[in-house]
């Protein structure tokens, strides 16, 4: 089938002003770190070096745990809840003014294409903060009493899937509720987190309320294990997730988990098929599968099979991927070498063990780290790309006869965050989503987020809700 | 006639498959009974029959959970006089003080009963998304929940671990406390004749010192309430083994059971569930 041909359209790199190294945003400057070792932060379709950035070693934690300490015991905890709406509101504001530029660095420090992050991610991070701002002032309407207390210091670490959107998951409520923060972004994604960081000098947010100490894993682990900080928020994988639950064993700190999925994406024979098929790709190839709540398990109801399949490889063969700075790409680039090396060998596992691979031709640019659209079939239950998460752009395809065998697979994963129905038959919607054991349930649509919309995870996928009262409600110790 | 005391799993009272038992004595030291030991095969049978429970129970409409929980309170009602001196002999109280204890336990229940069918719409919302959408979050119960009850309040704070976890559709696998076990054996007698499926409420007499390692490391169990575990060490040592499937973990705290409970133990045991569906034409 002939492809029209596109000319490109790229997004102008000119509005981004990246410096060529950072440092530590510790009571509201910019500081050098003192123990720790810095690390380049690049892009990942084309592998240049964007930025240096420093580590936050032991000590630089401390520091701003103890700027986070100072801010919320002397200026954030006392003050009343309408003013802090007002900052929570200005900064909402400074997002949209710079909407364009921060989506541009986020697709360049994090390879996914500008239509996502311009039109999905930046404008979510601006309606997070915009939503929770107004909750300051009314929380003993949340729910968790009449005079409801925030813990005091909130430690965060957040993934590098959606860089600037899980930043505003983890600050705005945390702020709202009168917490100060100490966030470390990813180390392969730290730009947006840093320009955050100057959004918050230009709102002229008080000194250490906000605090963004970058790093890895050590610096993480410093920040989750400061015996400072009351409270601690997690997004990512859930081996790290478990790691983080025996660490914080026995002591005070408040935890919640967002952790990893394999949701079953599950098609029944009266799907709207056209819409079906835009829900399958954008649940498993939207942000290249690196979405921990993907559709990475499509379940179809065998009368249909053949012609689901036929239309999702067709509608694969016209994915483009590419530059994520052009405005026709559908799928950028993958995160960073050690991610698709994973990519490549979960992929090489579903081949050995017996299922059938097929991605459309793709022509993938010779500089960075790339990965066609690739679907398998042939999966059973017991293959490991049924039940490992592979975050990337992989589909798994099983089948199902029946709704209570598609139940019953759906559910036979020690993963729980979210699943898809697509089906014409209101009351089977309603049944199903019954049935399945996922926090967030999809019918005839996927991947939809919204700062008043509860998001979290069953079993293994963690536990707590971000979004919404209940995202409130994780910040307020009751 | 004298009592035995057994375990109550499954809705039958079974005793300790490990055949042992141990010398349960009033305040003052006069013996009471041989109550059943409870082992790690006890605990493991009772997850099993609180699993197999679970889908059933969940599935009730609230209102019959409600009227269940309510139905647990009349017959408490009736044996009023026989839980009077269990507490008594159990906590060293006086027949006026104990019989104070087991209103407020009677009364415990009837106010959770009342719950069943308005926790959706307290914890619940309909969220106003930007978009043509219709999204809305529901409380569900968590699954099998492990609760080792608190060591001095052998019926009050024993009504006030379990009932919370129960009317909203879990399951639960309980060790009672190690000196005071009797009036939770007595609970599981007015349980069996209260219409509460067998499976949803497991007693286990014995020690939770002893049996709670392995229900905090099982992988079939959701939840977890570390409430009489009383030596910080331990309560770490199994916050830390239930991290293996990240069951969700209620510390031991000091607890005043004559308090209002609050919401914080309803909500404990909930998993929220949010469900999106276009809106068009």
């Amino acid at each position: 089938m002939s492809r029209f041909e596109y000319a490109p359209a790229p997004e102008s790199r000119a509005i981004v002003d990246i410096k060529s190294s950072y440092g530590l945003y510790i009571n509201g400057q910019f500081v050098e770190a003192t123990d720790g070792k810095p690390f380049k932060t690049i892009s990942p379709s084309s592998e240049e070096v964007l930025a240096d950035v420093s580590e936050a070693g032991p000590a630089d934690v401390d520091k701003a745990v103890k700027a986070a300490r100072k801010a919320f015991e002397k200026v954030w905890g006392p003050m009343a809840g309408r003013d802090r709406a007002k900052y929570l509101f200005r900064i909402a504001r400074l997002i949209q003014e710079r909407s364009r530029e921060l989506a541009v660095l986020e697709s360049l420090d994090n390879g996914k294409p500008i239509r996502e992050s311009r039109d999905v991610d930046i404008p979510l991070v601006a309606a997070h903060f915009f939503y929770y701002a107004g909750w300051a002032d009314k929380l003993e309407y949340a729910g968790a009493g009449d005079d409801p207390q925030p813990w005091g210091v909130a430690g965060q670490v957040i993934p590098w899937n959606f860089p600037m959107l899980m930043l505003a998951w983890k600050i705005a409520p945390a702020l709202a509720a009168g917490n100060t923060v100490v966030l470390k972004p990813a180390e392969t994604t730290p730009l947006t987190a840093l320009a955050f960081a100057e959004i918050c000098q230009q709102a002229d947010l008080p000194p250490g309320v906000v605090n963004i100490v970058t790093g890895a894993g050590r610096t993480g682990q410093a920040l989750v294990e400061h015996p400072d900080v009351n409270k601690v928020a997690f997004t990512g994988s859930t081996a790290v997730g478990r790691a983080i639950a025996k660490s914080v064993a026995g002591s005070d700190k408040a935890v919640t988990l967002e952790l990893g999925g394999k949701a079953a994406n599950i098609v029944f024979e009266d799907a709207p098929i056209d819409q079906t098929i835009e829900g399958i790709v954008n649940g498993i190839f939207f942000n290249q599968g690196h979405v921990c709540c993907a559709g990475s398990r499509l379940l179809v109801q065998e009368s249909v099979y053949d012609e689901v399949l036929a239309r999702l490889k067709r509608r694969m063969g016209t994915l483009r991927v590419g530059d994520p700075l052009d405005k026709n790409t559908d799928i950028g680039a993958i995160n960073s070498a050690a991610q698709l090396a994973k990519i490549r060998e979960l992929s090489q596992v579903g081949e050995d063990e017996g299922a059938e691979r097929w991605s459309p031709e793709c022509e993938l640019p010779p500089q960075g780290y790339w990965f066609p659209p690739t679907v398998f079939t042939g999966v059973s239950q017991a293959h490991r790309i049924a039940r490992e998460e592979i975050f990337g752009p992989v589909l798994s395809v099983l089948t199902f006869r029946t709704p209570q065998e598609a139940v019953e697979k759906a559910n036979n994963t020690p993963f729980g965050l979210s699943a898809g129905i697509w089906t014409d038959k209101g009351s089977r919607i309603l049944w199903m989503a019954n049935q399945l054991r996922a926090g967030v349930v999809w019918a005839n649509t996927f991947n939809r987020f919204d700062p008043t919309s509860p998001f979290g995870g069953y079993k293994e996928s963690g536990y707590g809700r971000e979004g919404g009262r209940h995202g409130l409600e994780a910040y307020l110790a009751h | 006639m004298r009592k035995t005391y057994k375990l109550y799993i499954g809705g039958a009272f079974p005793r300790s498959e490990s055949g042992r038992s141990y010398v349960v004595t009033d305040a003052k030291g006069k013996f009471l009974a041989n109550a059943s030991q409870a082992s790690r095969k006890d605990a493991r049978d009772a997850v099993v029959s609180a699993r197999k429970a679970f889908g059933g129970w969940s599935a009730r409409t609230a209102y019959n959970r409600g009227q269940v929980l309510y139905r647990i309170a009349e017959v408490m009602e009736g044996r009023h006089e026989q839980f009077n001196a269990e507490v008594a002999a159990s906590e060293g109280l006086s027949i006026s003080k104990a019989r104070a204890v087991v209103d407020a336990s009677i009364d415990r229940w009837v106010w959770y009963a009342g719950w069943a069918d308005k926790l959706a719409q307290v914890v619940g919302s309909s969220n106003p998304v930007a978009g043509p959408y219709f999204d809305f979050s529901l409380p569900e119960a968590t699954g099998v929940v492990a609760v080792l009850a608190p060591q001095d309040s052998s019926l009050l704070g024993l009504t006030s671990v379990i009932a919370p976890a129960i009317v909203s559709g879990n399951t639960v696998v309980a060790v009672s406390s190690y000196d005071r076990p009797l009036p939770a054996v007595t609970l599981g007698e007015v349980m069996a004749t209260s219409d509460v499926p067998g499976g949803v409420v497991n007693l286990l007499t014995g020690s939770a010192s002893e049996v709670g390692p392995w229900l905090a490391s099982h992988m079939d169990v959701n939840a977890i309430d570390l409430c009489g575990i009383e030596d910080a060490d331990e309560a770490r040592d199994l916050e830390a083994a239930s991290a293996d499937n990240l069951k969700r973990v209620r510390r031991p705290a000091e607890e005043d059971w004559t308090e209002s409970p609050g919401l914080s133990r309803l909500t404990q045991y909930l998993e929220l569930k949010t469900v999106w569906h276009p809106i068009g034409v």
